[in-house]
């Protein structure tokens, strides 16, 4: 048994969508609780804190990664992307058009994608990272790249077609011609 | 003419919002907040001998720890029965910390506040509780021979005993030319809400004021409860729903015991104190659903028209009873769906277990009614050899027939009575839709190509919109802003959407202008929750009324100023205009400021409406007798009884002939909610209830072993469907309006997980050739089903004796 | 679900992670992905006084492959090694696990090194470094030691690593040409731990089967590797008596594997599932062999 007297503080500084945070945390602290707590980062979101919903889904490097599966200390001098890095406004809260959300973002938006909300930072960090490396996914390979992240309300049939039409609007955004296939 | 805006897929206004990380979910709250942490029963059932928190105490951090002894008052008796029933002899609630004994694992029994979450856990795990345990109840059977008992109190495990009976069951039953009888079982699930519950509480000690957060499905509930119990007056408490991260049922049970200790704690200390459940104790304090076994006896003619159906219902209520009965009523009302049985009589008992108490998860008793139902319709087409649609439909409610009474009373007390529902359509577009006259041919291919393939089919009928009533309000600014309130909460619903339309419509007001405020006891004191697929039935049409009330004082005001008749006006996009010379028109701003004798010229639309301020009746009051001022309305919506939404589903599955693993492969979905408000977000529930449902067939369950510990206790275990494990989901919709209301909606948040465990069993059943009877199924079940049927254990469908592979036809 | 207190420890090098780890003893634990030890932390299942996270450590993240292994390192991601195109080149069976590991975003933090550490054996990649002939590459304060994979896994959770060592790489072994390999694995969930996986590799020469042998997942409590030789050695695929092969090999795994059961299924139904599963696998392996074998 460790004893009752203060932990061991660290200085941890992290690059959180483009702006440099430091806190003092303790080493247990975990990345989604330094994010959300810590650096008030709020669009983290935590389901169930042994690595299996996704809520809490971040890009470490540009790479999804369950934010409560990592120590705070651990992400050291790492950048992160959480859901409000993923659109170009200034202040993400009120981002009130489709434009200023990114693709991924506003294709959730456009096809019912999310009902509660609370699942839907995770997929849409996942997302974007997906599609990244595969711009112009099947209906199939939208399901399976979805199938590591829970939500209870959407049955995720209407995410499997975000992820379709956040490829469309990528495609448009770059003037590029390239679809995807319909929706099954 | 304004947009149409009832009736279309209009995008949601939440969204914005929420896919930005603007949500603000119940833990987004409160940095400042100490944080709460509880120490659980390991025990099943057992006496609490001694707690010993002296080693607690010394964690750097902890700011106080309590037990029950520590509960002043009301705080300490026991938690409130919120549902009682005169069949509910025997109703036991817990305590907000348990009191010399606790009956399942998961029930709190110390509180630790702490600077964080972190240290709060410290402090509980060096907290020692020592036990005297004592024999548990697990599993009905064991409820049910009642050699156990739960409560010392409570003989043979019993907390309520009901029967409801019409016609003569006995006599129709005896006189039937053909019997059946089903022995049904179906297991635990829970609503798992991606968001566990939570609640947050700061005292405000220089204005003696409560405010407090819970995710909830009950704003109104909480609050009212929260003051009963603490001593408060009802107007120094207020309660917020904020983002509410799902809910599914389990959130509008309250108070929760957190609900009660953590305001209560926030006073004492002073301090604002925060509880956010995680995810192991949601599996074990929060509470579960669905299990229940059953027997069906069913009486009927060589027609298959039924006759008699007399049902028993063994129903696991868990360790305690605050949300009454409801569920099994539920299950012995809409176990009936879309049919006339004859006579009918129904039979329950609720039980208790050393288990996490059970309460409603979406559906709400009716899947498992749907389940024994539709069980038995397959079971007699099979016996005689009929098409398993034909015999349903034989036995339809008409659309002619409509109303229809049961004869029974209804989980809110009133008349089973259908107000409206075309089921012979449905069951047309359903069979269209699956392919259903051709599946014989299918299921020819595909044995030849060695695969196993099953078509199956459940129909149901969903009482929604149950009272007692919810409000409307609606206020107009002078900017034109459009503020609407009411009471009940959203889980991700849409409401924020759907009421706005209803507003955008029934006012003429743009989308964009409509902001609708939801469960907070703030804007709207009165309401009941979210709950029984009730949102829009209910909120929805009080918010009509609502707006109605609105529209003709902004009329009524204008044609004043105008000198026209109320009649010549109409609303276009926030302006009130006269018909047929819309340049005769003033913004709804405008009357606005009209409708209050306070006209200081702050903003341009009161500096624009003094052109009408005209002259005034010196004889007359500023406001009159039967005016007030401002541009305000406010209704509330209180239905006779609930309005019955209705749905059919058919799937193909495929077993795997060695494996017996399950693939769905088609999954085909009627719907009739009534009028839609936004087909969009109808859609969207059908889906998600869909995909619970499938969850609820194939993969979850709650696995106690005889100690009464849940084995399954995370989502590394409880088999929560990925997208990998879902359907498509094939929809289509009929609309048949209820007469009950101003909108002629119905509810469909639930309907879509309600037939779902019965139709993958009757396509399973379909596939493989014998009964199933139990849900879910895994591969791992089906694998030794298929063993048993090769022993001889279980029986062969009748059909296998007539036909080989061709779905009998009538 | 927070865990308990712990010191952090991020050492740099090789030399000071081992010597950290002298240190603690049993009250430290390594840290490298943690995807399978952050559960267990949070849910205070364990609570060791040390994480020795080695993720600063330089010179463990490379993958290298050499004339008869693949030497992954243990700061190698398991997306890292999925995604290596000269690893697939030569040992394809990798890549034809590593899809099974849980999920993607999993895979981008937890290491492969780290998830044979650990042991489990729900595990592909400890299976998989016994069908490769793999070695565990050790380093602790005597020195650096190699550990062949049989005397690696000692049980459930369980290997020879000592309380001070690090392991630093595994080599994964290369098989001869001519081999072809496969893997699957049947989960309740797409992700899930599998209730049985089988990964086999089969090595033709002249058109028959000179070499086979299959390792398990969630069958065995230690890795294990059953030589399919006895059923399939000099049977040509496809052919009449191939079909009768399989059912010979099917058969040794029944008689090979040796399931638990547990809530999702039972031991007879995972042994079943096994057996199938190696059945429906083999001839996979034995295309891919003869593509490479032309």
């Amino acid at each position: 048994m460790t004893d009752t007297t203060s932990e061991t503080l660290h200085d941890v500084t992290v690059s959180v969508n483009g702006v440099r945070h430091s806190a003092t945390v303790p080493a247990r602290r975990l990345l989604s609780d330094f994010l959300r707590h810590d650096l008030e980062l709020t669009g983290t979101h935590v389901g169930c804190e042994h690595g299996v919903c996704g809520a809490c889904t971040v890009l470490v490097d540009g790479a999804p990664m369950r934010s409560c599966l990592m120590f705070a200390v651990t992400a050291q001098d790492h950048a992160i992307t959480t859901v409000e890095g993923l659109c170009s406004a200034p202040d993400a809260r009120v981002a009130p058009t489709g434009e200023s959300m990114n693709p991924v973002q506003q294709a959730f938006a456009e096809c019912h994608g999310l009902q509660c909300g609370f699942c839907t930072p995770g997929f849409l960090t996942t997302v974007t990272a997906y599609l990244d490396e595969n711009p112009s996914p099947t209906s199939e390979q939208a399901r399976e790249a979805i199938s590591g992240n829970l939500c209870r309300c959407t049955g995720y049939q209407n995410i499997v077609k975000s992820v379709l039409r956040a490829a469309e609007i990528r495609a448009e955004r770059a003037g590029s011609d390239v679809t995807t296939e319909e929706q099954a | 003419m304004t947009t149409q805006m009832f009736g279309a897929p209009i995008r949601r206004k939440e969204d914005p919002r929420l896919v930005t990380g603007g949500g603000r979910y119940l833990d987004d709250l409160g940095h400042d907040a100490l944080a709460a942490a509880f120490v659980r029963s390991p025990h099943a059932h057992a006496r609490i001998v001694d707690i010993d928190a002296s080693e607690a105490i010394e964690v750097e951090g902890v700011v106080g720890i309590y037990v029950h002894e520590d509960l002043p008052g009301r705080v300490g008796e026991p938690l409130p029965l919120l549902i009682p029933h005169p069949t509910l002899t025997h109703g036991r609630t817990g305590y907000a910390l348990a009191k010399d004994e606790v009956n399942h694992v998961g029930e709190p029994i110390v509180m630790v506040v702490a600077t964080d979450r972190y240290i709060a856990e410290d402090a509980c795990q060096r907290i020692r509780v020592t036990y005297d345990t004592l024999p548990v109840v697990v599993g009905i059977e064991a409820a049910r021979s009642g050699e156990l008992l739960v409560h010392d109190d409570v003989p043979d495990n019993v907390a309520a005993h009901m029967l409801q009976e019409v016609g003569d069951v006995d006599a129709a039953m005896a006189a039937a030319p053909h019997t059946l009888t089903l022995d049904l079982d179906i297991e635990r699930s829970a609503c798992m809400p991606m968001e566990g519950k939570g609640v947050y509480a700061r005292w405000d000690r220089d204005r003696d004021e409560l405010r407090m957060y819970s995710s909830t499905q009950t704003s109104t509930g909480v609050r009212a409860a929260v003051a009963a119990k603490l001593g408060l007056p009802l107007a120094k408490v207020e309660c917020i729903a904020p983002d509410v991260g799902g809910g599914f049922g389990v959130k509008i049970v309250h108070p929760w015991p957190e609900e009660v200790l953590v305001p209560w704690a926030a006073i004492l200390l002073g301090r604002p104190v925060k509880w956010a459940e995680d995810r192991r104790e949601h599996f074990i304090s929060a509470a579960h659903e669905r299990g229940q076994l059953q027997q069906v006896t069913v009486g009927f003619d060589d027609e298959g028209h039924l006759l008699a159906l007399d049902v028993k219902l063994w129903h696991d209520n868990g360790a305690y009873t605050p949300y009454g009965i409801i569920v099994p009523i539920i299950t012995s009302t809409q176990l009936l769906g879309p049919y006339k049985p004859g006579t009918y009589r129904c039979e329950f008992w609720s039980l208790y277990t050393n288990t996490v108490l059970v309460t409603p998860y979406r559906g709400a008793g009716r899947p498992q009614g749907c389940f024994a139902m539709e069980r038995t319709m397959d079971a007699i087409a099979d016996e005689l050899g009929l098409d398993r649609a034909e015999v349903r439909s034989r036995n339809f409610i008409l659309p002619a027939e409509m109303p229809w009474d049961h004869g029974l009373l209804f989980q809110d007390g009133r008349p089973l009575k259908y107000d409206s529902g075309d089921f012979p359509a449905s069951l047309a577009k359903l069979k269209q839709l699956v392919g259903w006259d051709d599946f014989a041919d299918y299921r020819r291919q595909a044995e030849a190509e060695g695969r196993k393939v099953g078509l199956g089919i459940g129909c149901y009928v969903e009482g929604t919109g149950v009272g007692p009533y919810e409000g409307g309000h609606i206020q107009i600014e002078t900017s034109g802003r459009v503020n609407v309130s009411t009471g009940l909460t959203s889980q991700g619903q849409g409401h924020e959407t759907v009421f706005a339309q209803i507003v955008a419509q029934e006012l003429g007001v743009r989308m964009e202008d409509v902001f609708v405020t939801t469960g907070d006891t703030r804007k709207m004191a009165y309401a009941v929750g979210t709950f029984a697929s009730r949102a829009a039935v209910m909120s929805g049409s009080a918010i009509a009324l609502a707006a109605r009330n609105v529209r003709a004082k902004a009329l009524r005001i204008a044609a004043d100023a105008l000198e026209v008749s109320p009649e010549d006006l109409e609303i276009v996009e926030g302006t009130v205009r006269v018909k047929g010379a819309p340049a005769t028109s003033m913004s709804l701003g405008t009357v606005s400021v009209l409708s209050n004798p306070l006209r200081y010229a702050f903003d341009e639309a009161a500096q624009a409406a003094t052109q009408f301020a005209g002259t005034f009746d010196p004889d007359k009051p500023p406001v009159a007798d039967d005016e007030e001022p401002g541009l305000e309305g406010k209704d509330f919506y209180s239905p006779t009884q609930a309005t019955f939404a209705n749905g059919m589903h058919a799937a193909i599955v495929e077993t795997d002939p060695v494996t017996a693993e399950i693939r769905i492969l088609r999954y085909c979905v009627i719907h009739d909610c009534g009028t839609m408000i936004n087909p969009m977000i109808v859609e969207g529930q059908v889906h998600g209830g869909v995909a619970q449902g499938v969850g609820g067939a194939l993969y979850e369950r709650m696995a106690y072993d005889e100690s009464g510990q849940l084995l399954n206790a995370s989502f590394m275990d409880f088999l929560m469907p990925y997208a990998s494990e879902v359907p498509t989901i094939e929809a289509d919709h009929l609309e048949t309006p209820s007469p009950l209301n101003p909108l002629g909606i119905k509810g469909a948040g639930e309907a879509g997980c309600i037939p779902v465990s019965a139709v993958i069993a009757s396509a399973i059943e379909d596939a493989e050739g014998f009964p199933i009877t139990r849900m879910p199924i895994s591969p791992y079940d089906l694998w030794e089903l298929r063993r048993r049927h090769a022993d001889g254990e279980i029986p062969s469908l009748h059909r296998l004796s007539r036909t080989s592979s061709k779905e009998p036809t009538a | 679900m927070k865990p308990a207190p712990f010191e952090h420890q991020a050492p740099l090098t090789v030399e000071q992670a081992v010597s950290v780890l002298t240190e603690v003893g049993y009250d430290g634990k390594v840290l490298a992905g943690g995807q399978s030890l952050i559960p267990i932390l949070n849910m205070r299942l364990a609570s060791p006084g040390h994480l020795v996270d080695i993720n600063r450590v330089a010179g463990l993240d490379t993958v290298e492959v050499t004339p008869d292994s693949v030497r992954v390192g243990a700061l190698v991601r398991h997306a890292g090694l999925e995604r290596s195109e000269s690893a697939y080149a030569v040992l394809p069976l990798l890549r034809q696990a590593l899809v099974n590991v849980a999920h993607p975003a999993i895979r981008n933090r937890g290491t492969t090194v780290g998830s044979i550490a650990h042991a489990d054996a729900a595990g592909e990649m400890p299976a998989i470094l016994a069908l490769t002939d793999g070695v565990v590459e050790v380093a602790g304060p005597a020195g650096s030691r190699e550990i062949a994979w049989s005397d690696f896994f000692l049980g459930a959770l369980e290997t020879s690593l000592a309380a001070e060592e690090l392991a630093v790489a595994v080599r994964f072994g290369r098989f001869p040409d001519g081999t072809g390999t496969a893997f699957t694995e049947a989960a309740r969930r797409h992700g899930d731990y599998a209730m049985a996986g089988v990964g086999v590799a089969v090595t033709l020469a002249d058109g028959v089967v000179s070499a086979a042998r299959a390792s398990f997942v969630s069958v065995t409590d230690v890795p294990s590797v059953l030589d399919l030789a006895p059923a399939l050695g000099g049977v040509e695929p496809g052919t009449s008596a191939w079909d009768s092969a399989l059912d010979d090999a099917a058969e040794a795994v029944r008689g090979h594997v040796e399931p638990e059961g547990d809530i999702h299924a039972s031991a007879d139904y995972r042994r079943m599932l096994v057996t199938e599963l190696t059945r429906r696998v083999l001839p996979q392996a034995a295309d891919r062999a003869g593509a490479s074998d032309d």
